[in-house]
């Protein structure tokens, strides 16, 4: 498997499987019969609103719910008595053993640590009616004093710090390298807090049939089978007797489809209650309870020779991780330092990243994970040292770039357990020239240069990145043909909106010759069938689409065996188009429909001779690899000295995805993504009070990009290098598009201004702008 | 406060007849009471504009009203966009050009757009623009449902001179 596959075929050489054809997902969703979370229902069910913490941390003295249970319609109110037994939301994956004292429990124990923390439960006939008593809870508590910076270290219980772990990365001699720069270059950078923030807020249903003994949640995203898991060990039920039902998903982008407490407490109240229970998220407590990302403030420096090329890399950095450690563990202060070196060659690396806890609402991941992070560090630092040294920024970045020739790249790190990258392929010079002979870089400098001439404060960036996608290390498929010819395809996959099922058609209708507009696609039911990896860190089209071009081929031969027997055709001689077998290469000759094909091989058929009735198929597609796709972005950003606000001209991106399924589909999510990148790099922050108040709890404080702050963004979508360790030589192209957005407005802001290095910190709102501004060069 | 009145709403044509709290919003008597649940709830404070309907041919956010105050207006719907199997051009163009990602935000700019285009059929795109700046996004970065709007205006222009 470590081996290479060979070069898959290009789009023109294939029927759909690399066109961009029009998604079959869309129908319902554009005539109002998609099913979100908030759209399922069931006969009798009872609705939970959950009673939050209005104080950051304070110790929980009394809860007083008389007056809520007293409230006509009210079923039941629960505390933590209630449900003692259970243990916190665990992780994931297997995590360390030091932070298992900082996961988050059902509902608060003895304590609250941050604003939005569940406190109490209430089970009303009438959600307005749940609303009405869960103001009646009444929560008596003694404050504590609250912590709202990474950088300082405070207590999280008896003898425990808030800071779990300290994650270290490194690889070379970094006192070396540092002993015989020509310069070093240090830089002072935070990221500010800001997350996916989906359109849909969360919703979870939890029902119990007791007729089959079999605990159900709807509105499950993102990772069904994994949340299954985690489920199963903390309810202790058996896995036959629990299951996960995704219908449609309403934008994920990484923090949609966690395991959070609302699930866990609708299952339980669904069980005890004996009816299903229905939770909708409110806005407001989307914005302080749903996963928080990004937030890191990074003390990075290089050391370099004279002509700029990369001796050592050395970062500090303070991951806010609020008030508890998430399903993910410290995944993103890992994923942050394993990836930050990027496309670029470094001679010795060391990153430390302090782990901490403050009192806000929780962290984990949202689109390109410690990428965008990680990026904008990077891409800052080679920035300042193309200033510092008087180089080009442009052949910096070239003098640094991992050659071509050079892939399979491989960077090991010295600690034990710290996966080493293994960059499977690609040409990131080339991808350089491409992208800036597409932007057309030279006229666009020439441009700006003449309207600074002309008074405006208008400038360029630049921001060269690495993405990871299609993390192993399985999957599998099942495809079937009905008697009617229409073919299903059930997969352990998810969607969240990116057009999964599309995407599983094409590869389907590629391999076995049938129409993918026909193909239904099984995606987030843990009950059709028994594993899946889900829609997490752009695995689902290389891991299950992996899975589905395996089965597929499967099923092909397995047709096309049983259509020789059935036409008296060598199977050599048989090729399968729009769901008929016929002889290769003309209409002449005897031919069968798939549908009469699984109608000849129903349970008994003569035909069998012993082999397994129906035409179906299952496999798997296995990979111990991760794929690394790769990109470059380009901005022209204008700013109004007056105002501080910084306007985002064009965007652009040149992304390689080794091979695409839909164009159409990628560039969408390449957009997409970089338009939510724009949020985060000026508009968007989760900011708080010092007393831990959130001040960004409604879509009038918490700013995300309308059409009027959406740049037009220019797409280049190269297909240079396939990935080797897949069949079809596919990438994941999900969190491209966000990856150096921070990065490169900062640098075009700098730019624009006149003052290198000015801006040090994300998101670079009107006040921060204006201050920058004031202050002038540093 | 929980005293609940009779009131019939009337969607896409149809009567239906409830019994609802006066402060029961209209969002949520037309998803809960009346099970049209193509319209969405995005932020309960009127700026995504996910629940945005046809009320009276004005275009307006359905979280923002109450059920009560829509006796006996006409309001419309995304389920009422389509014909039969025959959809709305701005149906057909959202599809076309990838205008929706996820679909949870698609309904309200769905209505928002048939509501300006029917008004306003020969709207300038500079105004256009802003009226749809009006909703929010969250997969597409917009591009695709500008795309979508522009081309369907076109169709519905020209559909509108041949007839």
């Amino acid at each position: 498997m470590s081996h290479g596959y060979p070069t898959p075929p290009r789009a023109e050489e294939r029927r759909v499987l690399g066109h961009p054809v029009p998604r079959i997902e869309d129908r319902p969703l554009v005539t109002g019969h998609g099913l979100y979370a908030g759209d399922v229902s069931f006969p009798h069910q009872l609705h939970m609103r959950i009673v939050r913490s209005a104080h950051a941390h304070a110790r929980i003295v009394a809860i007083d719910t008389a007056a809520a249970r007293a409230l006509p319609g009210v079923v039941a109110v629960w505390t933590v008595d209630d449900i003692a037994e259970l243990p916190p939301i665990d992780f994931r994956d297997p995590s360390a053993e030091a932070l298992k004292p900082y996961r988050q429990p059902v509902l608060a124990r003895g304590r609250v640590r941050y604003v939005g923390d569940p406190v109490a439960a209430v089970f009303a006939e009438d959600p307005y009616v749940a609303e009405d008593a869960a103001d009646l809870v009444d929560i008596e508590v003694a404050p504590l004093p609250v912590l709202m910076g990474a950088q300082e270290l405070g207590e999280f219980d008896d003898g425990r710090a808030t800071e779990p772990t300290i994650v270290r990365h490194s690889f070379g001699d970094i006192e070396a390298a540092f002993a015989k720069a020509h310069a070093v270059v240090e830089l002072d950078l935070t990221i500010g807090r800001h997350s996916g923030v989906p359109m849909e807020t969360r919703g979870a249903i939890g029902r119990y049939d007791a007729a089959r003994d079999v605990l159900e949640l709807h509105g499950a995203a993102k990772v069904p089978h994994r949340n299954k898991d985690t489920l199963v060990r903390m309810l202790g039920r058996s896995p036959h007797s629990l299951h996960l039902f995704e219908g449609h998903t309403g934008g994920g982008f990484g923090i949609r489809g966690e395991l959070y407490p609302e699930d866990v407490l609708v299952l339980v109240a669904a069980l005890r209650l004996g009816r299903p229970v229905k939770w909708i998220e409110d806005r407001r407590e989307h914005l302080i309870s749903a996963n928080h990302s990004r937030h890191q403030h990074h003390r990075v420096r290089a050391a370099v020779d004279p002509q700029g090329r990369l001796l050592g890399m050395e970062d500090e950095f303070f991951h806010d991780q609020g008030a508890y450690v998430r399903t993910h563990g410290a995944r993103v202060v890992g994923r942050t330092m394993s990836m930050l070196t990027g496309p670029y060659k470094v001679g010795a690396y060391r990153a430390v990243g302090h782990f901490r806890l403050t009192n806000k609402t929780p962290a984990a991941t949202y689109r390109a994970p410690g990428r965008y992070e990680g990026t904008f560090v990077r891409e800052r630092l080679m920035d300042a040292i193309a200033a510092r040294l008087g180089i080009d920024r442009i052949e910096l970045r070239r003098r640094n770039l991992i050659p071509g020739a050079e892939m399979p790249f491989t960077v090991e790190f010295d600690e034990p357990g710290a996966e080493e990258l293994v960059l499977d392929s690609g040409d990131y010079p080339a991808l350089l020239d491409k992208a800036l002979a597409h932007f057309k870089w030279d006229q666009v400098l020439a441009d700006v240069t003449r309207r600074r001439a002309a008074g405006e404060a208008v400038g360029t960036g630049i921001g060269l990145f690495v993405e990871e996608s299609g993390r192993g290390p399985a999957d599998g498929a099942k495809i079937s043909v009905d008697t009617d010819g229409a073919v299903e395809v059930v997969t352990g996959g998810a969607s969240v909106g990116q057009g999964f099922a599309t995407a599983m058609a094409q590869i389907c209708a590629e391999q076995l010759g049938v129409d993918y507009s026909r193909i239904r696609v099984v995606h987030g039911r843990t009950d059709r069938i028994a594993f899946g990896i889900g829609a997490h860190a752009a695995r689902a089209t290389v891991m299950t689409g992996g899975a589905v071009n395996e089965t597929a081929i499967k099923l092909r031969q397995k047709a096309l065996q049983f259509a020789s027997e059935l036409l008296q055709t060598p199977a050599e001689m048989l090729d399968i188009v729009d769901g008929v077998v016929r002889r290769k290469g003309g209409d002449a000759g005897p031919s069968i429909a798939l549908g009469d094909i699984a109608k000849r091989v129903a349970p008994g058929a003569e035909l069998l001779h012993g082999r397994e009735p129906g035409l179906s198929a299952e496999a798997w597609f296995h990979t111990d690899h991760t794929v690394f796709p790769y990109g470059a972005q380009l901005a022209v950003v204008r700013v109004d000295r007056d105002t501080g606000q910084a306007t985002v001209e064009r965007l652009m991106i040149a992304y390689d995805v080794g091979r695409a399924v839909n164009p159409m589909m990628l560039e969408g999510q390449l957009v997409g993504g970089s338009i939510q990148g724009v949020g985060g790099a000026l508009l968007e922050e989760f900011t708080y009070d010092q007393n831990g108040e959130p001040l960004a709890v409604t879509f009038a404080d918490y700013l995300m990009p309308s059409l009027r702050d959406a740049p037009p963004v220019d797409v280049l979508i190269t297909e240079d290098a396939p990935s080797p360790r897949n069949p079809l030589g596919l990438k994941g192209g999900g969190e491209g598009g966000i990856n150096a957005v921070g990065a490169v407005i900062a640098g075009a802001i700098d730019d624009a201004i006149g003052i290198p290095g000015a801006v040090t910190r994300l998101p670079v709102t009107p006040p921060r702008l204006k201050e920058l501004l004031r202050r002038g060069a540093p | 406060m929980t005293e609940k009145r009779d009131i019939t709403l009337n969607i896409n044509g149809r009567d239906h007849a409830i019994r609802v709290e006066a402060r029961k919003t209209l969002v949520d008597a037309i998803r809960d009471d009346c099970g049209q649940t193509g319209t969405h709830i995005g932020c309960e404070h009127g700026v995504c504009g996910a629940c945005t309907v046809i009320l009276d041919d004005v275009a307006v956010r359905a979280c923002l009203m109450f059920a009560v105050q829509a006796q006996g207006k006409r309001i419309r719907t995304v389920e009422g966009l389509a014909e039969g199997d025959r959809l709305h051009p701005l149906q057909s163009a959202f599809i076309k050009h990838h205008g929706l990602q996820c679909g949870f935000c698609t309904p309200g700019f769905l209505m928002l757009a048939v509501n300006t285009l029917e008004r306003q059929p020969d709207i300038g795109d500079e105004e256009l623009l802003d009226v749809l700046s009006s909703n929010l996004c969250r997969c597409t970065g917009y591009q695709n449902i500008i795309t979508a709007v522009r081309a369907a205006a076109d169709d519905m222009r020209r559909a509108g001179a041949a007839g």
